[in-house]
C-alpha cells in the first residue's frame, strides 16, 4: 500500500496555480461568468449567435437535470472553465503553436496574435472550454470604456480561453518582488473566484500544501473531471460533500 | 514497329474482338493524332460557351464573393459552432482529396502493374487528381479564422525563429498535401510531353506558343524516350507511397485527436480505401461525360473501359464494406460511454437518414449493378453509379466531421451544426474542378495519344487454325 505522500509528483502533474470549484454551494447565479468577461474583455456575441453555440464565456454555469418534465429534479450546478490540464490535448495539435505551455506559471497560454484560427485545439478540449471569435462583434458605447486595459483585445478568427487571470497573477508576483517578498496565499484572486458570493470558487497554489486551495483541494471527497483522459486537470470539483 | 495489315475477309470473331477493345483496333499514327488535335481545338460550340458563362457565375458569386464576404466579416457567416468547430469545410477538404486519389491510382498502380486497359484514361485521371487537389486546398484554406496568416504554417526564415509546430496532425497534411500536389502535376505533366510535343506540330498561332513551351523541345528521339521512361518509371513508383500517406496523414487529422468516433486506429486504410472509391466514382463519371461531349471520344473510350473499372469499383466497394464494419465493430465494442452515445446518434439521431443513405449509396447500389458484365460496360449505368458513389462518400465524411463532433464529453454543449456559407462555397468549389476540366479540355489532350498508340503496337490478333488469340509482346 502506497500512502499519497509517498507519491512523488513531477511539476507537471502537480501544476503551480489552481482551483476548487464547490457545485454544493454554486447557486448558479452566473457572477462568476460576468465577472470574468468584464476583467478579461470577453465580447458580447448577442442573442442570436448566443442561441446558434456561439456565446464567448471562459467560464460557465453548466445546468443538468435528472427526470421528465414535470419530475424534474435540479442537480448541482457545475461551472466548466479551461481546468488548465498539465498534459492539454489542445496544445500539440496547434499547427502555430499559439497554443503552448507555460513552464514558468503552469499553464496553457493561448497567444492571440499567433492564432490563425484552424480550431483544432477547440475540437480537442474534452471540456469544451474554448471560445472562438466567429466575427467581429460589435461594442456600442459606452461599453468600450469599461474595457480592462492589462488585457488584449481579440479581433475575428481567433480562439481564446480562460488564462486563470494571468495578469492578475503577474501583477501580485511584480508587487512582491518589488517588496522583496514571496506572494502570499489569499493575496489575490481570480475575477470570478473574487465575485462569487458563495465563495464556491477558491484559487490559489497547488504546489503549496500550506495554501487554502491545496488544504481543501486534498479533503478527500474532490473530483477532477474526465481525469481518466490523462489530461492532468488543475481544477477539483466538490459534490454530495 | 508493327503496321499490321489485315485480311480483308476475316473472320466474326475478329470483328468482334476490334470493335469491343481499343488496343485491338489500331489507327493510323496520323489519324489517330487528327482526332485528338480535333476534339481539342474545334471550334467551340454555344452550348460549351453556355457551360463555361454558367460555371464562371457560380464560382464568382460560390467562392470568390461569398469567401471574400467571409473573410471580411469572419467565419460566423459559415454554419460552424460549438461543438462543430468544423464543419462542411473539412468534409469537402476530405472528399477532394479522395477524389484526387483516383488518379494517382489510375495512372500509377495500373501502369507499374501494366493493365493495358488504363491506357486511353491515365490523362483524365492525373488531371482529376490535380484539379481536386486544388479543391482540398481551397476548402481547408477557407475554413481558417485568418486565411491571411495561413503562410505561418509554413516553415520559413523569420526574425523571432517561429516555427511551425511538427507535433500538429495539421502541419504533416500540410507537408502531406502539398507533397502530394507537387509530385502529383509532376507526374501529369511527364506522359503529356510527347502529346504536348504532338500538338505542336500539329498547330499554329498561340498554341504553337503554348505547347513550344510545354513540350520542352522533345522531339522523340532515341535518347529523350529513354529518359522520359526513367523519369515516369521513377514518379509512378515514387507517387504510390505518397498517395496511400496522404489520406492515411488526412485520417490522423481526426485519429490524433481524443474524440469519440474520432480515436480509432483503423481511420488510415479505411480512409485511403473511401478515398478510391469515390475517386474511382469521379473517374467514371468524367470518363462518361467526355465520351459523350467531346469530339472521337467513342473511339479512345469504349465499354471495356466502363467494365474494367466497374470491377474495381464492386471490390473497393467490398473492400470499403470491410472497413466500415471494423471501424464500427471496434468502437462499439470498446464500450466507451460516449461512443456508444455517439453510434447512436449516427444512425437514430436526426440526420440519421445519411447514415443509412451512405450504407446505400456506398455498398447496397454498387453491389446490386456492378456484379453483371453487361451493365458495368453501359456507361451511363456506371457513372450513374458513380455519382451516387460519391453522394454516399461525402454523406460519410459528413458523419465524421460535423455530426461526430455534436456528440462529445461534455453533454451541455451538444448541439445541431446548420451549414451557412458553406453551401454556396461548396458547390463553388465544385463549379471550379468542372470548370478547370472543362477548360483544360480545350488545352490539353485529354487522350495520351503515344500511349495507346504503343499499346496498339504491341497487342496483335494472330489465328492459330480457326481460333483468333490476342497476343501481346512486352514493350522495352
Amino acid at each position: 500500500m502506497i500512502r499519497p505522500e509517498e507519491i512523488k509528483m513531477s511539476a507537471e502533474e502537480t501544476g503551480k496555480w489552481g482551483m476548487v470549484i464547490n457545485q454544493d454551494i454554486c447557486t448558479g447565479c452566473q457572477a462568476c461568468v460576468a465577472a470574468c468577461a468584464m476583467e478579461n474583455n470577453v465580447t458580447f456575441v448577442g442573442e442570436e449567435d448566443s442561441g446558434y453555440g456561439r456565446s464567448m464565456h471562459w467560464i460557465r454555469i453548466e445546468r443538468f437535470w435528472e427526470g421528465e418534465y414535470p419530475e424534474v429534479k435540479m442537480t448541482p450546478n457545475q461551472p466548466m472553465l479551461c481546468q488548465q490540464c498539465g498534459s492539454a490535448p489542445c496544445e500539440p495539435v496547434c499547427p502555430a503553436f499559439a497554443t503552448v505551455h507555460s513552464t514558468a506559471e503552469s499553464l496553457n497560454l493561448q497567444v492571440y496574435n499567433r492564432c490563425v484560427g484552424t480550431r483544432y485545439c477547440a475540437n480537442n478540449c474534452p471540456y469544451q472550454v474554448r471560445s472562438f471569435n466567429w466575427r467581429d462583434y460589435e461594442r456600442p458605447e459606452p461599453l468600450p470604456n469599461q474595457f480592462n486595459p492589462d488585457v488584449t483585445v481579440r479581433r475575428r478568427g481567433v480562439m481564446e480561453k480562460c488564462t486563470f487571470c494571468i495578469q492578475r497573477i503577474h501583477k501580485a508576483q511584480d508587487k512582491a518582488k518589488s517588496e522583496g517578498r514571496e506572494v502570499a496565499d489569499g493575496e489575490f484572486t481570480t475575477a470570478c473566484a473574487q465575485a462569487c458570493p458563495a465563495n464556491a470558487i477558491v484559487f490559489g497554489r497547488v504546489d503549496n500544501p500550506q495554501s487554502l486551495v491545496s488544504q481543501l483541494a486534498h479533503k478527500g471527497h474532490g473530483v477532477k473531471h474526465l481525469e481518466e483522459l490523462g489530461t492532468l486537470p488543475n481544477v477539483t470539483y466538490f459534490k454530495g460533500g | 514497329m508493327a503496321d499490321h495489315k489485315h485480311d480483308a475477309g476475316h473472320a466474326h470473331s475478329e470483328e468482334h474482338f476490334r470493335e469491343k477493345h481499343l488496343m485491338l483496333d489500331p489507327l493510323p499514327r496520323g489519324v489517330m493524332n487528327d482526332m485528338v488535335m480535333e476534339s481539342m481545338t474545334g471550334k467551340p460550340t454555344w452550348k460549351f460557351w453556355t457551360v463555361v458563362i454558367v460555371l464562371s457565375a457560380i464560382v464568382a458569386y460560390g467562392l470568390v464573393y461569398t469567401w471574400a464576404k467571409m473573410i471580411a466579416e469572419g467565419i460566423g457567416i459559415a454554419g460552424v459552432n460549438r461543438p462543430s468547430y468544423w464543419g462542411i469545410f473539412l468534409v469537402n477538404t476530405v472528399f477532394w482529396i479522395g477524389i484526387s486519389h483516383a488518379g494517382t491510382f489510375i495512372s500509377a498502380i495500373l501502369r507499374v502493374f501494366k493493365a493495358e486497359f488504363r491506357r486511353p484514361f491515365t490523362r483524365a485521371a492525373e488531371l482529376m487528381t490535380t484539379f481536386g487537389l486544388v479543391q482540398a486546398g481551397f476548402s481547408v484554406f477557407m475554413h481558417m479564422g485568418r486565411v491571411w496568416l495561413s503562410y505561418w504554417l509554413f516553415p520559413y526564415p523569420n526574425q523571432r525563429m517561429l516555427w511551425p509546430n511538427l507535433h500538429s496532425p495539421l502541419t504533416w497534411d500540410l507537408l502531406a498535401i502539398t507533397t502530394y500536389l507537387l509530385s502529383s502535376t509532376m507526374y501529369l505533366f511527364l506522359p503529356l510531353i510527347p502529346d504536348v510535343a504532338m500538338a505542336r506540330d500539329r498547330s499554329t498561332g498561340w498554341r504553337k506558343s503554348l505547347y513550344k513551351v510545354l513540350a520542352l523541345g522533345f522531339r522523340g528521339t532515341e535518347g529523350e524516350w529513354a529518359h522520359l521512361r526513367n523519369a515516369m518509371n521513377i514518379f509512378a513508383f515514387a507517387i504510390i507511397p505518397v498517395m496511400f500517406s496522404v489520406h492515411t496523414i488526412v485520417s490522423w487529422d481526426f485519429a490524433a485527436a481524443t474524440r469519440p468516433g474520432w480515436s480509432s486506429t483503423i481511420f488510415g486504410p479505411y480512409f485511403i480505401v473511401g478515398a478510391l472509391h469515390s475517386g474511382m466514382g469521379a473517374a467514371v463519371v468524367v470518363l462518361a461525360v467526355i465520351r459523350s461531349n467531346m469530339k472521337h471520344m467513342n473511339y479512345f473510350i469504349r465499354g471495356e473501359h466502363f467494365d474494367a473499372i466497374g470491377k474495381l469499383m464492386l471490390i473497393i466497394s467490398m473492400a470499403w464494406a470491410y472497413f466500415f464494419f471494423n471501424d464500427y465493430m471496434v468502437q462499439w465494442y470498446g464500450g466507451d460511454k460516449w461512443t456508444k452515445q455517439l453510434l447512436h446518434f449516427h444512425e437514430a439521431g436526426p440526420l440519421g437518414w445519411m447514415w443509412f443513405g451512405m450504407l446505400i449509396c456506398n455498398i447496397v447500389i454498387p453491389w446490386a449493378i456492378l456484379w453483371n458484365a453487361k451493365w458495368r460496360a453501359t456507361p451511363w449505368l456506371v457513372s450513374t453509379v458513380g455519382l451516387i458513389i460519391n453522394v454516399g462518400m461525402w454523406f460519410e465524411r459528413y458523419i465524421i466531421v460535423p455530426i461526430s463532433l455534436t456528440i462529445n464529453r461534455m453533454p451541455f454543449t451538444w448541439r445541431m451544426y446548420n451549414p451557412g456559407a458553406e453551401i454556396p462555397l461548396g458547390i463553388g468549389t465544385l463549379a471550379l474542378f468542372i470548370l478547370l476540366y472543362v477548360l483544360a479540355s480545350k488545352v490539353i489532350p485529354l487522350i495520351p495519344v503515344w500511349e495507346v498508340q504503343e499499346g496498339q503496337m504491341a497487342h496483335e490478333l494472330k489465328k492459330f487454325g480457326r481460333e483468333t488469340v490476342v497476343s501481346v509482346s512486352e514493350l522495352e
